[in-house]
């Protein structure tokens, strides 16, 4: 049996909200009785687009987290609907129905994802349906899908042990996985935005200027373990990514051709930047006297 | 040939019977009036009469005595030719012209019977995709894309991009570095453009006229009470009537010059309907005073950069065919200075480049980002950031140039052989000529960043094949361009890039925006073209579509014009001065323009079309007190949503949107200053912009209007040719390449066409290739003009060399020289830097960039969806203010949290916005995007804060240049405050502004 998933890959994301737009377009001032009733003009974030800063200027990076109705396979929402006000198709969709649910505000608290909205107005649940009404009219994907420039949001309609391969060969993961609510939106590279980054910049000197180390080796330690390694580029930097945030106390070891090595200890909170690191020269008879501090 | 004419005449009262019998539409529209016409010859008493009443038709052959429209034509010979050329759809300009075909009669009259007679063909004509169920699929236009339109039940559904389909043809593939890189096959849109439901049915639309209630055009006007007054609604007679006797009124006592029509640089998209075609021909047809625009998206390069090689017919921005696949495949390194097209979606290229950009993360060629932001494009590709404190970019770029200089990183070859004037701009660079070497050290002191870097940049960028995006097009477009230094930026770029060699592989401007290999010969009229505007001064339309649509021309006679920027100046003290936007050659710009013209009088009408000033023109406070200024007698304001400026009117005039009224466009087709702006695309689309509902209310299209109030003036034949705006349509369709393509009747049913890409070795050339290799031009641009040519046609670029100058000759031969602009770029401190006196009291440097998911006014506001999107607006207290991003250790120093109201201020006004504190803008810069569509002052307007979010209120009106008309406002210094709104809950003044938000329903 073919079913519905939705893939999010935050690398490709560049945070133009056309799917929370288009489902704004699609919502608002329309019913579409058995599938759902019309989203309130303000506030109602049926599909949401986080965004987070990490880091700090000028080590800074952003990335964005797609966010709606998770379409699990066993959803929190159903076991505490009545009346049949939640069901799950055979394709893998979850609709609230827009009758049958009314006044059940239970629903919405039941909902470990934040994704189901209360319409007040109408004494209403309310969710993002994966555009239910669409997919049955015959379209190949559902509006967000549509709208997005870069196919960071991707729908796919395939059978559960497809998507489980799909998964492992792109590194997919759902979130609150653990609960085992059988989220169907996986995300790819998730940890630009559920973990931190740790960047430094190396800086040199030669004959009477200050310069960019390029080229120097970066490892990183913790708890003894060797975690990574990278190679600062031409300006300098170099940058560790996808660290648990407050993991800690680490360890950073620099070593560059025509430098002292050099260690940095310090502890992870959140995505940090170690500011300039100074190498100082092997040879020390070169004049220093770097131009104008900073 | 008498009895032919008879029988056609016997034919055409057929033909109206039998359409009247099939169309319900077709005989609403005859009982419409009540009137008789007459068909004649003049050289003989020949001819059919027609009585049209109760929504019936009688005719007989023969003149009747009191006909109140009569059509005659010379001789009966001619009538045949004529009348069998319109059935045939030939148009009868000429005939007219030479009056061989008059018409008769009052000018409503005239239009309704000439409408009848066409209407009479377009029967039977079917739109659009019927979908089953009484759904159905249009087509249309936005500043941000195509779209699908889905009507139901006469109300708009959704707006959605368009998927192509077997139909379609196949886009074009690139290869690179082992791979193949092909485009989606389907359309994107920009936030913009989506988000257009809510604005059609926005509550803010204006649902018919309104006079404002203290202003009597026969006893006091009361216009110092503009901007605070209400409305009452009056009909549609009483406002054209209005409207009609008070330029006869201005023009009687003043004359044509004492009229002005303010208009903005965009519109809703459509050619028919733009501002330099349905507008200009009614201004041309009543007669005004011109504004002169300043070049906007293109200051800094047509007062600075064109001198050093010309392209002013681009108004001193780069060619750039062939790019995105030179760039995929060539480029060892993208720097994007001051460029984020992410956000500004190359003006109207929707979402286009973002899949581009994508492909260059894939290959990996490694990025930098100069700006003082970390803009939305340095986030999504990544890569290096640089941050420069705002309008001191030209110094880290003379400091590229050194390292080059001394470490020997240009390009020697291509300085020495296809450039003048190297020894002078290295004896400036070196120091040798003022004793300041300008180091990476020197620059440091001016910009902020570490010396180290802008070595390491120069290093990169001189060793690696790199190409330079300078602006949001790459080539060109908007960012530093419009700063108070923009011209020295925009020097800046070019040199550094001719030092480089642009033209060789993987070097030239570009960030993959623009260049695509879509077709470049396939024709379809920008709306540079002028549309039906006629105007053959002012627009492209003599290039082609005048040629391919003869229509009557139009033309202004008064010379006198006003320089867009110092508006508010002309008209409260009488008097201003400015520069000309002239693209025709290097001197042009050069020449003053000063208001009033000799012997011309000042002006005393003004007509105010669409999107406001407020937010958009800089210190947009001034505005103000010129609405209330008694020096304008009368104000009208024609316009779709009530915001910005429609409050400071007399009279409005309320529009309807583009969804309402027929149109035709291509997607980002210009031509004009912006030739071949469709490269930005992955696929050319053409689309007819159906119309998919009615108008709301009593709104009507600029076209409907300017022909209605063209009928008080007696100018309703001339201004409409007869035509309606679907007429135009499909005038515009046949005169373009679409016919040998498409039918009519298949455009009209599937609303768009894709032109085919053409096959690989029928791409065009890649940009200044021909220049690098010294060959003569062969990108297909029509630029420069064939006299600006100095040696051979096509040869050379339009400079006094032909040759790419470091040291301008124009410059050098500026009598007298022109301190600001030396022949030789020279770095200047900004007036609004932190080294003036003014910054010990406003010590941050605002910038005030394109906003990211409206398009200028459009979007913003008016209970749009945009709304909603936090990074837009934040939602405080049940207001939605505008957002100021402030660093976190300015922010703490100020004690402002992320999310608090704060108040950002200079000596000439104040917004209160919401804060977002965040790394991603520099210590001692804050970020507020320009061209809100909200004015909503606390107090007096003009004299109290704004809480809409007009950042425009702070910046500085001054030109960059002062023997220029450009605009210098993108920065400037302010302070910001913690602000407490308990005070400010209803903004007096503001009418409307507190209206409370009802629930989403089509307005009736």
């Amino acid at each position: 049996m073919q079913k519905w998933n939705l893939v999010f890959d935050l690398t490709r994301c560049t945070g133009c909200h056309n799917c929370t737009l288009s489902v704004q377009d699609e919502y608002v001032g329309n019913a579409f009785p058995g599938y759902a009733a019309p989203m309130p003009l303000r506030g109602a974030r049926w599909v949401e687009l986080r965004r987070r800063d990490r880091g700090a200027f000028p080590a800074v990076d952003v990335a964005f987290l797609f966010q709606a109705c998770q379409h699990c396979d066993d959803p929190p929402c159903m076991r505490v609907a009545r009346d049949g006000a939640v069901r799950k198709r055979e394709d893998g969709i979850v609709i609230i129905d827009p009758e049958q649910a009314r006044g059940q505000k239970q629903i919405v608290d039941a909902c470990p994802y934040g994704a189901v909205h209360w319409n007040e107005e109408l004494q209403l649940p309310q969710h993002w349906n994966f555009d239910a009404h669409l997919i049955d009219a015959g379209w190949r994907a559902p509006r967000p899908v549509q709208a997005c420039p870069t196919a960071a949001l991707r729908a796919l309609k395939v059978t559960d042990e497809e998507m489980r391969n799909i998964a492992v060969v792109e590194g997919l993961v759902t979130l609150q996985a653990d609960r085992g609510h059988g989220a169907r939106l996986y995300y790819r590279h998730l940890s630009r935005f559920t973990h931190e980054f740790v960047a430094g910049t190396l800086v040199g000197v030669e004959g009477p200027h200050e310069v960019c180390v390029a080229g120097a080796r970066a490892t990183l330690l913790h708890n003894g373990a060797r975690v990574g390694e990278a190679t600062s580029d031409a300006f300098g930097d170099f940058r560790f990514d996808a660290l648990p945030p407050g993991s800690g106390a680490y360890s950073l070891d620099i070593t560059a051709d025509g430098y002292r090595r050099r260690t940095i200890d310090f502890e992870l909170a959140k995505s940090c930047w170690l500011g300039e690191v100074s190498l100082e020269p092997l040879h020390a008879e070169s004049d220093r006297s770097p131009a104008h501090p900073l | 040939m008498s009895m032919v004419f008879s029988a056609l005449l016997a034919g055409l009262y057929a033909l109206i019977r039998i359409c009247a019998w099939r169309s319900p539409s077709y005989r609403a529209q005859l009982a419409q009036r009540d009137f008789i016409a007459q068909i004649r010859v003049r050289d003989a008493d020949i001819g059919r009469w027609f009585i049209f009443s109760g929504g019936k038709v009688r005719s007989r052959a023969g003149l009747h005595p009191r006909p109140d429209v009569t059509v005659s034509y010379e001789t009966a010979a001619q009538a045949v030719t004529l009348i069998i050329g319109q059935l045939l759809g030939r148009h009868q300009t000429e005939a007219a012209k030479n009056f061989r075909l008059q018409v008769v009669g009052p000018d409503e009259l005239i239009y309704h019977f000439t409408q009848i007679l066409i209407a009479a063909q377009r029967v039977g004509w079917r739109f659009g995709t019927d979908l089953g169920g009484g759904l159905k699929r249009f087509t249309g236009m936005t500043n941000g894309g195509p779209c699908f339109v889905y009507v139901q039940g006469g109300k708009i559904l959704r707006i959605t991009p368009i998927d192509f389909d077997a139909d379609d043809p196949k886009p074009w593939t690139i290869e690179a570095r082992g791979r193949q890189f092909t485009p989606p096959r389907k359309t994107t849109i920009a936030p913009h453009g989506l988000a257009w439901k809510s604005l059609v049915y926005s509550q803010d639309r204006m649902l018919y006229p309104m006079r404002r209630v203290d202003f009597d055009p026969n006893g006091e006007r009361r216009p110092e009470n503009r901007g605070k007054s209400g409305y009452v609604r009056i009909s549609w007679d009483e406002a054209l009537d209005l409207v009609a006797a008070e330029i006869k009124r201005v023009k009687r006592s003043y004359g044509v010059s004492a009229i002005t029509f303010n208009h903005p640089s965009h519109q809703t998209w459509g050619y028919v309907g733009y501002w330099d075609s349905a507008l200009y021909r009614f201004a041309n047809a009543v007669g005004h005073t011109k504004m002169q625009h300043n070049p906007d998206s293109w200051e800094g390069w047509f007062w600075g950069a064109a001198h050093h090689w010309g392209y002013t017919m681009r108004l001193g921005m780069p060619e750039s065919y062939g790019t995105v696949e030179d760039l995929l495949k060539e480029a060892e390194l993208v720097v994007f200075w001051s460029s984020d097209p992410e956000s500004t979606n190359g003006l109207y290229a929707a979402h286009e480049g973002s899949i581009r950009r994508q492909w260059l993360k894939e290959l990996g060629v490694p990025t930098v980002h100069i700006d003082p932001y970390l803009n939305a494009t340095a986030a999504f590709v990544g890569g290096k950031w640089l941050a420069p404190r705002p309008g001191t970019d030209a110094a880290l770029a003379l400091a590229i140039a050194y390292v080059w200089i001394v470490e020997g990183l240009y390009d020697r070859r291509f300085v020495a052989e296809r450039t003048i004037g190297f020894d002078a701009w290295k004896r400036y660079v070196t120091g040798e000529e003022d004793g300041v070497p300008k180091t990476p050290e020197w620059q440091q002191a001016e910009t902020g960043i570490p010396a180290r870097e802008a070595r390491a940049l120069a290093r990169e960028w001189g060793r690696k094949r790199t190409y330079l995006a300078a602006g949001g097009w790459g080539a060109g477009f908007g960012g530093a361009c419009r700063s108070p230094t923009g011209h020295q930026w925009a020097r800046a770029m070019v040199c550094l890039a001719a030092m480089q060699g642009f033209g060789r592989p993987g070097v030239n401007f570009g960030n993959l925006q623009s260049g695509t290999p879509v077709d470049t010969s396939f024709y379809f009229p920008g709306y540079g073209e002028g549309g039906i505007s006629g105007d053959l001064v002012n627009t492209a339309s003599a290039i082609s579509l005048y040629q391919r649509m003869p229509h009557l021309l139009s033309m202004n006679t008064p010379m006198q014009q006003i320089p867009r920027m110092q508006l508010p100046e002309a008209i409260l003290t009488g008097k201003a001065e400015g520069y000309p936007r002239d693209g025709r050659s290097l001197e042009g710009q050069f020449l003053p323009l000063r208001y009033p013209a000799p012997g011309h009088e000042r002006v005393r009408l003004f007509y105010r079309y669409g999107g406001s000033n407020f937010a958009t023109m800089p210190d947009s406070n001034r505005y103000v007190a010129m609405y209330q200024s008694p020096n304008l007698e009368f104000v009208v304001n024609q316009s779709i949503w009530f915001e910005g400026e429609a409050k400071f009117a007399d009279i409005i005039l309320p529009v309807c949107t583009n969804f309402e009224r027929w149109d035709i466009s291509e997607w980002s087709g210009v031509s004009g200053f912006a030739h071949h702006l469709q490269t930005q695309l992955n696929h050319r689309v053409i689309v007819l912009q159906h119309k998919c509902i009615e108008p709301l209310g009593e709104s009507k299209s600029d076209y409907q209007i300017f022909v209605a109030l063209a009928q008080r003036l007696g100018l309703g034949a001339y201004y409409s040719e007869g035509m309606s705006d679907l007429d135009w349509v499909q005038r515009i369709f046949k005169a373009s390449d679409l016919p040998a393509h498409i039918s009519w009747k298949k455009f009209m049913r599937r609303g768009y066409f894709v032109v085919p890409s053409p096959p690989e070795r029928l791409r065009a050339p890649v940009a200044f290739r021909w220049f690098y290799e010294g060959r003569k031009k062969d990108v297909p641009e029509p630029h420069p003009l064939p006299c600006e040519y100095k040696g051979s046609y096509r040869e050379g670029l339009q400079t006094p060399s032909s040759k790419f100058e470091f040291e301008c000759t124009t410059l050098k031969r500026l009598d007298p020289p022109d301190p600001q602009r030396p022949p030789v770029l020279h770095f200047a401190r900004s007036s609004e830097g932190i080294e003036t006196p003014r910054a010990a009291t406003y010590p941050l440097q605002l910038l005030t960039p394109h906003p990211r998911y409206s398009f200028h006014t459009h979007c913003d506001g008016k209970h749009s969806f945009i709304n909603d999107i936090d990074d837009h607006r934040l939602r405080v207290n049940g207001h939605d203010y505008w957002i100021l991003r402030i660093n976190p250790a300015d922010a703490r120093r100020r004690g402002i949290a992320d999310g608090a109201l704060v108040k950002v201020f200079n000596e000439r006004g104040a917004v209160i916005c919401a804060a977002q504190v965040t790394e991603r803008v520099r210590p001692g810069v804050v970020h507020g995007c320009e061209s809100a569509a909200r004015y909503e002052t606390v107090g007096e307007p003009g004299r109290s804060a704004d809480r809409g979010g007009t950042m425009n209120v702070l910046t500085p009106k001054e030109s960059q240049i002062a023997r220029a008309h450009a605009l210098g406002s993108s920065n400037c210094l302010v302070e910001v405050a913690p602000y407490d709104d308990a005070g400010a809950a209803m903004a007096a003044g503001a009418v409307r502004a507190d209206a409370p938000v009802r629930e989403f329903v089509p307005a009736k």
